[in-house]
């Protein structure tokens, strides 16, 4: 859920500047939602907005956890009432857009994506979730035109939206808890693999401890990562499947948990169909989290003769036999 | 991606006033979408069908036009109609052909002063007549001004799935020839299918019989309730309507009256040269007339094609039976009112006349709606074929 990170990150930032008590609840109710702890985090949220009814990061940050436990009339209540009291942030609109997505409804989520863009006329995401709630509608609309019964197809419209738009409600909370680690790290102006030493020393949880997450991976251990990222771009820009296909590990987490042999013919049909494919890899940043993991975020630019498309994207890498390989592929 | 779509779209697009200054249709509105296409206004487009479609949810074509309006906003268009998931093709070239239909019909405006060759006289007491242009998947109505026919509305129609030219019972095509309206059924005498209502006109007429053709059940009707219109090609044989529109025809519709022409295309003429054509099967109409009142049977005749037909008789019966009857006569007195004569569409130089019959002899005495074929043979009009019309 890019949209759900996005948003979240902005209102995080405010947060990690004011070091109160409510800071730290919130920061403890993120960490909890990473973890799953949904009604561990409702409760610490409920306890800052006892004190603070009104304060903005508190509702969105429950938002969040009823989007996650499926409470998404509650959800839309708590996100609507936020564009009420502060309708010049574009984050609760663009999350409203994403639940009614998801629940089909997507010309009132296209309606708030475009008060999302007007309140902030250079926000990517709502854009990005916008140009896919068009093709959604276009999708509808067509349905409409040519009588095909989308009363069927409503459900699994519905499911490939959840993959797409969303990446999973699921990632938003792992979204949630890098956002401290990201932040900082986003304000060094340099560059991952030149970062000096030590490797590996944190394998696990990055939220935790920002600082870790700065530690650098092994300059070689990052620019193998690279590698391995570029040589993946190239073999879908040569729409090389098999090559392509080498590059995702044999636990790689489909999306939407499709068997493996789905995803793949999924994937080799795409490829197939497209006459030319480019992809373009801008800005990577690559954290080790170990010497044999690592994940990669970095901008991505697809062109094909039929399809344009650019954002943020996530790989979570492992190396294995001497290879790195894909395990996670997120969308932002 | 706007210009593309600009590109795309405005293939199809045109500025054209409309011919009627009522109420615009919805026609006249999705020309409007276009228009803005044509414009690069693709918000005020993408407004236009949305209220089009709030008016019309049914149709079709409307949906698809929104469809690629809202996908250029998320990627570039690579054809008009850019449904991205595989479906049927010919339903997505079934809208296609309707918008170049409708949007052309649109654009190709007779001019005022031209009038349809196939009408050559209409009488005082038909106040319509129906000229469908199977070509432009159109059906223009004309009013009776004084004899000469005036386009006062024009409407997209579906045709036969096959197309013209029907010869066989289920070959799903039109038949073209000159028709007229044989009744009217309501709505309520009818399943869903037919929508509003409809007028079934005769076919197989005189001359299709002659011809060999068969089938039945050809009707103008309307449109199921789940669709604003069908496809350009895509009925049995029938020509069909939006439920609007087949209520506005049937508003002009004379049961037993209204001619039907069906033909390839209609034949922009100028007045002159229809005048023309009419006064010289006028002259002809007037002299076989009065070479029947002069009762000289021989020159009667030679008004008939050595190919006449009548209903149970050739040629030779003809003339024999009429020696009897025409010798037996002291006087003839033949009058003849309220004419009509059309042009057959694909027959060369091929007429069909009706008329009343006020016939009165010495003996017998009628009066009858009588319909002939007239036909030019060597510069010379003769009848091919004579009964109650």
């Amino acid at each position: 859920m890019a949209t759900l990170r996005q948003g979240l990150m902005a209102l995080c930032a405010c947060t990690l500047l004011a070091f109160t008590a409510r800071a730290d609840d919130l920061q403890d109710a993120s960490r909890m939602l990473k973890a799953g702890q949904h009604q561990q985090a409702l409760e610490r949220v409920n306890k800052v907005l006892a004190a603070k009814p009104r304060d903005p990061q508190a509702r969105f940050l429950k938002g969040l956890i009823l989007t996650d436990q499926g409470n998404t009339r509650d959800a839309i209540d708590i996100f609507t009432k936020l564009t009420q009291d502060y309708p010049e942030l574009p984050e609760p609109y663009n999350n409203l857009a994403v639940i009614y997505a998801a629940q089909g409804q997507y010309d009132k989520a296209r309606v708030a994506l475009e008060q999302s863009i007007r309140t902030h006329p250079s926000y990517a995401t709502a854009y990005e979730n916008l140009g896919d709630v068009y093709a959604k509608l276009a999708s509808q609309a067509y349905d409409k035109a040519l009588q095909i019964d989308s009363t069927n197809k409503g459900a699994q419209n519905k499911l490939s939206l959840v993959r797409e738009l969303v990446g999973g409600t699921a990632a938003a909370p792992v979204a949630i808890a890098q956002k401290p680690a990201e932040k900082p790290a986003a304000e060094k102006p340099k560059p991952v693999a030149e970062k000096p030493k030590p490797v590996a020393e944190k394998p696990k949880p990055v939220a935790e401890k920002p600082a870790a997450v700065q530690k650098p991976a092994a300059a070689d251990a990052g620019a193998e990562v690279l590698a391995a990222v570029n040589a993946w771009a190239e073999a879908w820009s040569k729409k090389d499947a098999d090559a392509y296909l080498s590059y995702y590990a044999k636990d790689f987490k489909t999306p939407g948990k499709e068997s493996r042999a789905d995803w793949e013919k999924g994937r080799r049909t795409r490829i197939g169909s497209a006459k030319v494919i480019k992809v373009a890899i801008g800005s990577p940043k690559v954290t080790m989290s170990g010497s044999n993991e690592a994940t990669v975020v970095f901008q991505q630019t697809y062109q094909s003769d039929t399809f344009k498309s650019a954002g943020r994207k996530t790989l979570v890498m492992s190396k294995a036999d001497g290879r790195w390989q894909i395990r996670e592929e997120k969308s932002s | 991606m706007r210009p593309l779509l600009a590109a795309v779209l405005a293939a199809l697009a045109f500025a054209a006033p409309l011919l009627a200054a009522a109420a615009p249709t919805p026609e006249d509105r999705l020309s409007g979408v276009f228009e803005a296409i044509e414009a690069n206004r693709l918000d005020d487009a993408l407004k236009r069908v949305d209220e089009l479609i709030r008016d019309y949810p049914n149709f079709r074509l409307a949906h698809l036009v929104r469809g690629d309006l809202l996908l250029a906003r998320s990627r570039p268009l690579l054809t008009f109609g850019n449904v991205v998931k595989s479906v049927p093709q010919e339903k997505i070239d079934g809208l296609r052909e309707e918008a170049l239909a409708r949007l052309r019909a649109h654009r190709q405006r007779p001019g005022e002063d031209r009038l349809p060759r196939q009408v050559l006289q209409l009488h005082s007491g038909q106040k319509h007549v129906f000229l469908v242009d199977s070509r432009r998947s159109r059906l223009y109505v004309f009013a009776n001004a004084d004899g000469r026919p005036r386009l006062i509305a024009d409407f997209y129609v579906t045709l036969g799935k096959n197309g013209i030219e029907k010869t066989r019972e289920g070959d799903q095509k039109t038949p073209v020839g000159v028709y007229h309206v044989t009744g009217n059924l309501p709505r309520s005498k009818l399943t869903d299918f037919y929508g509003a209502g409809a007028f079934p006109i005769n076919y197989p007429n005189e001359w299709d019989k002659r011809q060999g053709r068969n089938g039945f059940g050809i009707w103008l009707h309307g449109v199921p309730s789940d669709v604003y219109s069908r496809p350009p090609r895509a009925s049995d044989g029938c020509i069909v309507l939006a439920n609007p529109d087949l209520e506005s025809v049937g508003r002009y519709v004379q049961v037993g009256l209204t001619p039907v022409i069906i033909a390839d295309e209609v034949e922009w003429s100028d007045a002159a040269a229809v005048e023309a054509e009419r006064a010289s099967l006028a002259a002809a109409i007037e002299r076989w007339r009065t070479d029947w009142e002069s009762r000289d049977t021989e020159r009667y005749l030679t008004h008939y094609s050595a190919r006449f037909a009548a209903p149970g008789q050739d040629l030779a019966g003809w003339s024999e039976h009429k020696r009897t009857v025409n010798g037996a006569k002291s006087w003839i007195k033949v009058g003849l009112s309220r004419v009509a004569m059309i042009r057959y569409p694909r027959e060369r130089d091929f007429v069909v006349v009706t008329f009343d019959q006020d016939y009165r002899s010495s003996g017998l005495s009628n009066t009858m709606r009588k319909r002939q074929y007239w036909v030019k043979e060597a510069e010379r009009w003769k009848i091919i074929y004579e009964g109650a019309g």
